[in-house]
């Protein structure tokens, strides 16, 4: 039990301070051209590496998964917001899965 | 619309994937040997899903606190990267305290769509963080405590939630810029390597995930170096 609290302090104090030392202390503007392009990729390097493959296994099977990556992508190149998006994602997967277990 | 509204709006998606996410959590913490306070605790105290799963498979053996931090460090370090990025976007006034205080709910999620703002204001970050913290715990909670009631087939479909959200921020911008396709191209093709090859399959995935992320947007800043006005135009 002693260990659990102990563990607790190392797990959240690590990722507290891993967040928010560099947010609360970087106050200048970056001005290197190179280190301000890697910053403005990374949210989307970032995104694009814990979705893929990822995803595909996320729901009970890589068919309905791939078709619901599919449909959102479609919308969301068409530039529809988050929440739709992610609506259309996740009925789709259950519209597949559904059709996969009872039609075939 | 007002800042925190908007956010908290923003982050509805959001707290929908993470109740799904974290009601996993709850009920693997509990399969570990967890009680249901104590996932719930480790869940609302750090709000990280590849971290926290990796920190329960460590506290079930005694002692080992080096192991923890050097995990949770490495698993982590993304989050750095992600500070310090908004740091450059956030309004004169998002400064202080309210960084300190409000640095806590930087995940990834909160964090790309924070990102997708000209300009953070804290309120709009603080609204953006609510629904996904209530998420995450509630989540946590459900899970831990009454385990797998849901259908499967519904659980399954909520797990997508969460990357049609990743889609709605990344797509968009990828159309019309080149640069960023070819990044998320070279990041989706490094994890897929280390997702699948021999011996790179080994390394824990909260790793792997800094390591792609961080190689892709490394290539797009020296091959693709963004202007000023660049930068302005693609958002």
């Amino acid at each position: 039990m002693k260990d659990f609290w102990i563990y607790l302090l190392i797990l959240a104090g690590s990722t507290y301070l891993i967040r928010a030392i560099p947010f609360a202390l970087l106050k200048k503007k970056i001005t290197n051209r190179t280190i301000r392009s890697f910053l403005y990729y990374i949210p989307y390097s970032v995104l694009a590496a814990m979705t893929l493959p990822a995803a595909l296994y996320a729901t009970g099977s890589m068919i309905a998964a791939a078709a619901g990556l599919v449909v959102g992508g479609i919308f969301a190149v068409r530039g529809k917001g988050l929440t739709f998006v992610a609506v259309v994602s996740c009925v789709t997967v259950f519209a597949v899965e559904c059709i996969l277990t009872y039609l075939i | 619309m007002k800042p925190f509204s908007r956010g908290l709006r923003a982050g509805i998606p959001i707290g929908v994937g993470y109740l799904s996410v974290s009601f996993t959590f709850g009920i693997m913490a509990v399969a570990y040997g967890f009680d249901w306070w104590q996932a719930l605790l480790i869940s609302m105290m750090t709000v990280t899903s590849a971290g926290q799963l990796a920190g329960i498979g460590i506290m079930v053996n005694p002692g080992q606190y080096l192991e923890m931090l050097i995990s949770q460090l490495t698993i982590n370090v993304r989050y750095s990267f992600m500070s310090v990025s908004l740091s450059q976007k956030v309004a004169p006034a998002f400064s202080g305290l309210k960084r300190w205080l409000l640095g806590f709910f930087m995940t990834d999620e909160i964090f790309a769509v924070a990102s997708a703002e000209k300009e953070v204001d804290a309120r709009f970050f603080l609204g953006l963080s609510i629904v996904p913290y209530v998420g995450w715990s509630l989540g946590t909670l459900l899970g831990g405590l009454i385990g797998n009631v849901l259908p499967e087939m519904i659980m399954n479909a909520l797990c997508l939630a969460i990357y049609g959200m990743f889609l709605a921020i990344v797509a968009p911008v990828a159309k019309t810029s080149r640069a960023v396709l070819a990044v998320v191209a070279a990041a989706v093709g490094l994890h897929c390597l280390f997702y699948y090859a021999p011996l790179l399959r080994d390394i824990p995935s909260g790793i792997t995930i800094s390591i792609c992320a961080i190689a892709a947007a490394l290539l797009g800043a020296l091959l693709f170096p963004v202007a000023d006005e660049e930068e302005v135009a693609a958002e």
